[in-house]
């Protein structure tokens, strides 16, 4: 039995994804155990073949046996496809590895959006952002998932011969097996059913120009407290002299005050800053699940009760319409000291 | 063009989660429930194409009998049919959720289009589209954030790392969208007044046994920060502009 693992790569062809080494840090997690192996399905290899790059970032990360798909034309994403080879590999292991006992992707759009296909085809259950997950008795698993975008988490009991999980983001880190595995590549051509192909993606350039929010190093963000869509101006000044982000609440893009692609949180962009200065929010469930990753949270806010001064390391009492125009002021003359 | 938009009563949550003694809910005595926000946007989307394509929107919910008021807010947005599949107490699973609402789609369609919200905001299943769309036999896309009808199909659109993903699908076709895709509307009054005199059909589903149970809800533990006060007003920016500092974050 192995542990079967949805395998993105990059564009590039060369790296493999940084959600998906969480996801084979995971199964590693779920074989290890049971004494399996973990084996890597890798549907987008530029013409069906594993870059040199690509072979070695999966050995490091303990991967025996690497099923390379060849979906003829179809070569891109294809979620119903692609969820036709994971259940054939899952099933058959085309000889070389067995059948799997899970299979397991990560939490990303592609990651939910083939394992839901790999459910329906199969008639499987499936949970969606796991955190942990463990074999129990009589072929159940016992795991820990995410809800509320992991303000809970729920203790659940799955069945399902395999298992079919996606990993949170945040579940594990991307770190390489203690010890590398000797890889195998196997090659494989999926058996297709008519229609397997009619939902095909196809993929634009990558949007160049502007501080992506998603991992923008600074971000400065701005909420209710803004007080309506002309108050952005300082926290987008400051964001810009910081090299940053503007981030926004949902109550912001709600009304309409800035579009929802700066929003952070639960429905918005999950961030993960160096540091998050955050201006006049309060602290909702909904934009925390977005923001816990920074690595450090400041609050500008005029209620030193806010929720959110419960999440964050610093705080300044005041209103941010007066301390942020004095901090751009404060942080222009550092960058051009008096002549 | 006649659109099925499915939602989900979802608890109202605010600055903190509470859960029931027993484990099993999130405590809404102190808060209420609502519409899960991707839900609300396909709402909106539905009502969006029939008010350029003509037709009707049905909006339908699996829920208890309470979750007619989050039936009758999407009729309010201008909806034009609501459908509840009726059920007791005590939360479904992902798969049978979705055999019911394949069910009622066949018993009170056709329909051109059938929108979802990516996921619930509270279990965050990730599944239920999809499995309606293979109980149908439909094609079928997810987390979508721009949609267009096209002559025979529709082109819907998502942003997946830094790229955009452009999809084409034949209708009839599932799409689940995520927010962002559009701004809801707030209901007008007469939209409110004929919400409220509108009738919710109601259908008993079948309940099926779920692979996937839950046994209890913990709310995570985290580390418990209490903010240091760095000042207050103006007067407190040297002290931040030494924290930014010491950060690395300045230029």
């Amino acid at each position: 039995m192995t542990v079967l693992c949805l395998t993105e790569l990059e564009p590039d062809g060369g790296t493999v994804t940084d959600a998906s080494l969480r996801a084979l840090a995971f199964s590693r997690s779920l074989a290890g155990p049971a004494g399996e192996d973990v084996a890597a399905a890798v549907l987008d290899a530029p013409d069906a073949a594993l870059a040199g790059e690509a072979r070695a970032a999966l050995a490091a990360a303990g991967v025996r046996t690497a099923h390379v798909a060849d979906l003829g034309e179809a070569a891109g994403y294809a979620p119903l496809a692609w969820a036709r080879a994971l259940a054939e590999l899952a099933t058959t292991g085309l000889a070389t590895t067995g059948p799997a006992s899970a299979v397991v992707a990560a939490g990303t759009d592609h990651g939910q959006e083939v394992l839901a296909h790999l459910g329906a085809i199969t008639g499987l259950p499936l949970a969606g952002n796991c955190l942990t997950a463990a074999r129990g008795d009589g072929g159940q698993w016992q795991l820990t998932r995410q809800r509320w975008a992991g303000s809970l988490t729920e203790e659940a009991v799955l069945d399902g011969d395999p298992a079919l999980l996606t990993v949170a983001t945040d579940a594990v880190a991307p770190a390489p097996a203690e010890t590398p595995a000797e890889l195998a590549v196997a090659p494989f051509r999926p058996s297709l059913a008519d229609g397997d192909l009619t939902v095909c993606a196809t993929v634009s350039a990558e949007r160049g120009g502007g501080v992506s929010l998603a991992t923008a190093r600074v971000v400065v963000g701005g909420g209710r407290g803004v007080g309506g869509p002309d108050g952005f101006g300082p926290l987008e000044e400051l964001a810009g002299l910081l090299g940053g982000a503007l981030g926004v609440s949902r109550v912001v893009t709600s009304q309409g005050w800035r579009p929802h692609r700066q929003q952070v949180g639960q429905t918005g962009t999950r961030i993960t800053p160096e540091l998050y200065l955050a201006c006049g929010i309060s602290g909702a469930i909904q934009h925390m699940a977005g923001c816990l990753s920074a690595r450090t949270i400041v609050v500008v806010n005029t209620d030193p009760d806010a929720p959110i001064l419960a999440h964050a390391q610093y705080a300044v009492i005041g209103d941010l319409g007066q301390v942020i125009p004095a901090l751009v002021e404060a942080v222009r003359a550092r960058q051009n000291p008096v002549r | 063009m006649d659109v099925l938009a499915c939602v989900k009563r979802v608890p109202m949550v605010g600055g903190r989660i509470t859960l029931t003694e027993d484990g099993q809910e999130v405590d809404t005595r102190m808060s209420g429930f609502t519409v899960s926000p991707h839900e609300e946007c396909a709402v909106e989307e539905a009502v969006q194409i029939t008010e350029r394509e003509g037709g009707t929107v049905t909006v339908l919910t699996l829920g208890p009998p309470e979750a007619e008021a989050q039936l009758r807010d999407m009729l309010a947005l201008g909806a034009g049919r609501a459908i509840l599949l009726e059920t007791g107490p005590g939360e479904w699973g992902p798969q049978s959720p979705a055999a019911a609402i394949a069910a009622a789609a066949r018993a009170t369609g056709p329909y051109d289009l059938l929108l979802f919200g990516n996921e619930a905001a509270d279990t965050g299943g990730y599944q239920v589209p999809v499995r309606v769309a293979h109980e149908l036999g439909l094609p079928c896309v997810t987390g979508i954030k721009t949609l267009e009808v096209t002559g025979d199909g529709v082109v819907a659109a998502r942003e997946y790392r830094g790229r955009q993903e452009r999809f084409g699908l034949p209708r009839p076709a599932v799409i689940s969208v995520k927010e962002g895709i559009n701004l809801p509307r707030y209901p007008s009054l007469p939209g409110r007044l004929r919400a409220k005199r509108a009738t919710v059909e109601r259908l008993v589903p079948d309940a099926r046994p779920d692979g996937l149970r839950k046994t209890m809800l913990t709310v995570p533990a985290r580390e418990n920060r209490r903010a240091e006060i760095l000042g207050t007003g103006p007067e407190a920016v040297p002290a931040l502009v030494a924290l930014l500092d010491e950060l690395g974050v300045l230029p």
